[in-house]
């Protein structure tokens, strides 16, 4: 008898799934013992289709080919001054959000899909969530390499994996991963690998590398384009997921759609920092927060929807606030951040007048109604020597734990409220989105570790603010806060470029 | 005669990042460093997992042995992601050029009937093994506690999904790219008696808690043995056989063995040395480990090897577990 050889799906199946066993001796649940409690349905995993296939051997190669490439230039920027060929000394603030707030997110990515990787009971889909584990793991690390020569020369930098656990507006994203690791492996998977990697990671990544391109970053920058071809096969594994998953039951259909809802709205939630970043904290813009919205969720997630919509699924709940809210949320935002900077890791500023004036064209209908007149009140209490910070702790959104400084998208002059009563107690959230999925869910979200609660608690050490900062954020009070100017990153900044 | 290039200088502000400042003191830090230690969170985690509501995300509990700081299982190796891609390609390297030599002289045609009929029999089930051995170090990733022993569980994992296939490329080499010998050599996994304690064996092994457990039985205990065994061992019967020529697919393997000995037997001494209870667990454990796979082994060795090769694997046992300082 003569077999057939083998074509290439074959063949990678035999090297992968074919690995793995039915069961005689032990309780197969028992080794992979959380497939169920989500009430997802799986009838045959044999039908996962291996989104990518790539072997040991070529992932040793192709990877390693990519880490010298990548370490070289590392080595070149670090050995030329890099720093000196940004754009100004506000933009590196952008990428200190990106080590304390975004970088730990990589390293949970790690974490949940190693998880993942153990705990799948069908051996395609695990190999590819240790791979995407894996390759978390490099992000997190070629981020830290990348960033660790911009902390030799400028504040704010240095304890970011401390921060991450602590500070407040630091929650927001580490709430988020925590959010998707302590839920079940089918969940964290629409969670991270399809609402976020698939549907809103042009709108993370993209952003933050072609700011990096924009601004003479070239650590970042080629950091950016060496994850590229990673950030594609974690795209294909968000797809097969979400095929899968509605392909095997009915039944999870429903579920899906819960969860879909559930992450996309946390995932704009998270967004909101990228969307300042993009508007407010780059000196050379790539595009305004409203067209990444336009171009990267309406049009691209738009047509993924009606894709989606032969299995039932329709367009994620609250998707029509978003539409909104991209008018409104980057100015929001930063406005959150100025009457807080002295309580922040990184320096904040008044946009200067040909920024005013491309907010004004960015935003037509909404930033000459609404914001210019703030932005124009702080500089005059500037030149009156009043910079103002709040003093007072803000209430924070319970669910995405953002300081409660949104408005009603219908009446941007409104703060908007909501709360809901749980086993006797009130808990207030920022929007009908956030309040929602508290609802769907209290008796996880009232866990919630908030750190303005913490703080009045007596949990962060000291009674006063400052004692906070200093001692538990373990901030350098006058150097990594307040106002870009008068700071010492700008100081060093003009000594270098040899201005007054 | 040397060239100077004349480069400015600025002065830095800092050295490296404060948690490793705070460790090592203010100097310049390797990549190794500012990549490992203090990764992970450590506190103010937001919901306990649905999954096992009884821990914290990142729990210390999910192991009985206890470690003032998780970050001493230091890595001798120095292994963060760039460092270990780049050490397992020129590997993959040497692998490739000799995969490829295999082929291309045919050297499959070389062998046989009985040296193949054994590596179907006997070497390339191991496969199995290999996928169960990912599995465990898996496991001991995602419930481990600090980067410093989770990235190396990690890289271990891989290499053991590597190593599986590795041994299912030497399987298409011998039936011409069909696939038959894997699923022969599945067949055996499945049914030999022989192998049948084996299989019970790793799949009690994936049921296991603890994970620092786990990680020993696995990488300590079934790994020395397997590799004295089916590698080393066998390596002298095939040649014997007429069957040399294996060595050439097998060399992956054994130097893969000796660098990951390297690591773990230097996490075993640094846990030892922490705590008598630490030694008690790990003696204990070892001896539990210990006669479960001799156990499991016996019927496969009986069959495959000389009489005295079991002892042969243990003295090679007895010997990493003495230099590890795991005594009662």
């Amino acid at each position: 008898m003569s077999a057939k050889k083998l074509n290439l799906k074959d063949k990678y199946r035999l090297l992968t799934r074919d690995l793995d066993w039915e069961y005689s001796y032990a309780d197969r649940k028992k080794a992979f013992p959380y497939e169920e409690f989500e009430g997802i349905k799986i009838t045959d995993w044999s039908k996962w289709e291996d989104p990518f296939r790539l072997t040991m051997d070529a992932y040793w190669k192709y990877q390693a080919e990519k880490e010298k490439k990548l370490y070289a230039i590392f080595d070149a920027f670090a050995q030329n001054n890099g720093h000196l060929n940004v754009t100004d000394a506000r933009y590196v603030n952008a990428i200190k959000i990106f080590l304390t707030g975004v970088s730990p997110l990589e390293y949970q990515a790690y974490q949940g899909y190693a998880h993942v990787g153990r705990q799948f009971g069908g051996a395609g889909a695990r190999v590819a969530c240790q791979m995407q584990s894996i390759d978390e793991l490099r992000h997190v690390q070629t981020q830290i390499h990348a960033m660790s020569h911009y902390n030799k020369y400028f504040d704010g930098f240095q304890d970011w994996t401390h921060m991450h656990d602590r500070v407040w507006y630091l929650s927001v994203p580490k709430s988020f991963f925590d959010d998707a690791r302590s839920a079940g492996p089918f969940e964290f998977l629409i969670a991270i690998s399809f609402s976020f990697e698939y549907v809103l990671t042009n709108l993370l990544f993209v952003p933050f590398m072609s700011g990096a391109a924009h601004n003479g970053d070239m650590a970042t920058c080629t950091f950016g384009f060496s994850a590229q071809s990673d950030e594609a096969r974690h795209m294909t594994l968000g797809l097969e997921i979400i095929k899968f998953l509605l392909e095997q039951h009915e039944d999870n259909v429903p579920i899906v759609q819960k969860w879909i809802d559930k992450w996309f709205w946390r995932g704009t939630r998270l967004l909101s920092i990228v969307a300042m970043m993009m508007d407010y904290m780059l000196p050379n813009k790539v595009m305004s927060w409203k067209e990444a919205w336009e171009v990267y969720f309406e049009e691209a997630g738009g047509a993924l929807f009606k894709d989606l919509a032969r299995y039932g699924i329709r367009m994620p709940k609250f998707v029509e606030t978003t539409e909104k809210e991209k008018e409104h949320i980057s100015h929001q935002a930063w406005w959150i951040f100025y009457n807080y900077g002295h309580a922040a890791g990184f320096h904040t500023w008044i946009p200067s007048d040909e920024e005013l004036d491309w907010l004004s064209e960015k935003y037509p209908d909404t930033f000459d109604k609404y914001y210019r007149p703030r932005w124009e009140l702080a500089r005059k209490m500037e030149a009156e020597g009043k910079r103002f910070y709040s003093q007072a702790l803000p209430q924070l959104c319970t669910t995405c734990q953002i300081p409660m400084g949104f408005t009603e998208m219908d009446d941007p002059t409104q703060i908007a409220y909501r709360s809901s009563d749980y086993e006797g107690e009130k808990y207030h959230f920022c929007s009908d989105g956030c309040k929602h999925i508290f609802d769907e869910e209290p008796e996880k979200y009232v866990q919630s570790w908030l750190p303005v609660h913490q703080i009045y608690q007596g949990n962060c050490g000291g009674a006063s603010v400052e004692e906070v900062l200093r001692d538990y954020y373990k901030l350098n009070l006058g150097a990594d806060n307040l106002d870009i100017k008068g700071s010492p990153d700008e100081q060093r900044w003009k000594e270098w470029k040899g201005v007054a | 005669m040397t060239i100077e290039i004349k480069t400015s200088t600025l002065e830095p502000v800092r050295n490296t990042f404060a948690n490793i400042e705070r460790r090592f003191g203010d100097k310049p830090a390797s990549r190794y460093q500012e990549a490992t230690y203090d990764l992970q969170a450590e506190t103010n985690f937001h919901y306990r997992p649905l999954w096992q509501p009884e821990f914290e995300l990142n729990d210390k509990n999910r192991t009985k042995i206890v470690m003032e700081d998780w970050y001493a299982l230091k890595d001798p190796r120095q292994f963060y992601y760039g460092a270990y891609v780049q050490q397992r390609a020129k590997m993959q390297e040497a692998a490739e050029s000799s995969y490829g030599f295999f082929e291309k002289r045919n050297l499959a045609d070389y062998l046989s009937d009985d040296v193949k009929n054994l590596l179907i029999t006997y070497l390339i089930p191991l496969r199995h093994i290999e996928n169960t051995a990912n599995l465990n170090n898996m496991y001991g990733c995602a419930f481990g506690y600090g980067t410093a022993i989770t990235q190396a569980l990690l890289y271990n994992a891989m290499d053991r999904l590597g190593i599986a296939q590795y041994l299912s490329r030497i399987g298409l080499m011998l039936d011409g790219n069909t696939g038959q010998s894997l699923i022969e050599s599945k067949q055996h996994w499945m049914e030999n008696p022989a192998w049948q304690g084996m299989r019970a064996l790793c799949e009690e092994m994936t049921t296991v808690e603890d994970w620092f457990e786990v990680v020993l039985a696995q990488n300590l205990v079934m790994d020395t043995l397997i590799f004295n065994l089916f590698y080393e061992q066998l390596d002298g019967k095939l040649a014997a056989m007429g069957g040399r020529d294996i060595a050439m697919l097998t060399e992956f393997m054994q130097a893969w063995n000796k660098d990951v000995s390297k690591w773990f037997d230097s996490v075993l001494k640094t846990v030892v040395s922490e705590s008598d209870e630490n030694k008690a667990l790990l003696h204990a454990w070892t001896e539990k480990w210990q006669a479960k796979t001799l156990e499991a082994l016996r019927p496969v060795t009986h069959e495959l090897l000389e009489p005295a090769a079991l002892d042969q694997a243990v003295a090679e046992l007895e010997k990493r577990i003495k230099k590890a300082g795991i005594t009662a």
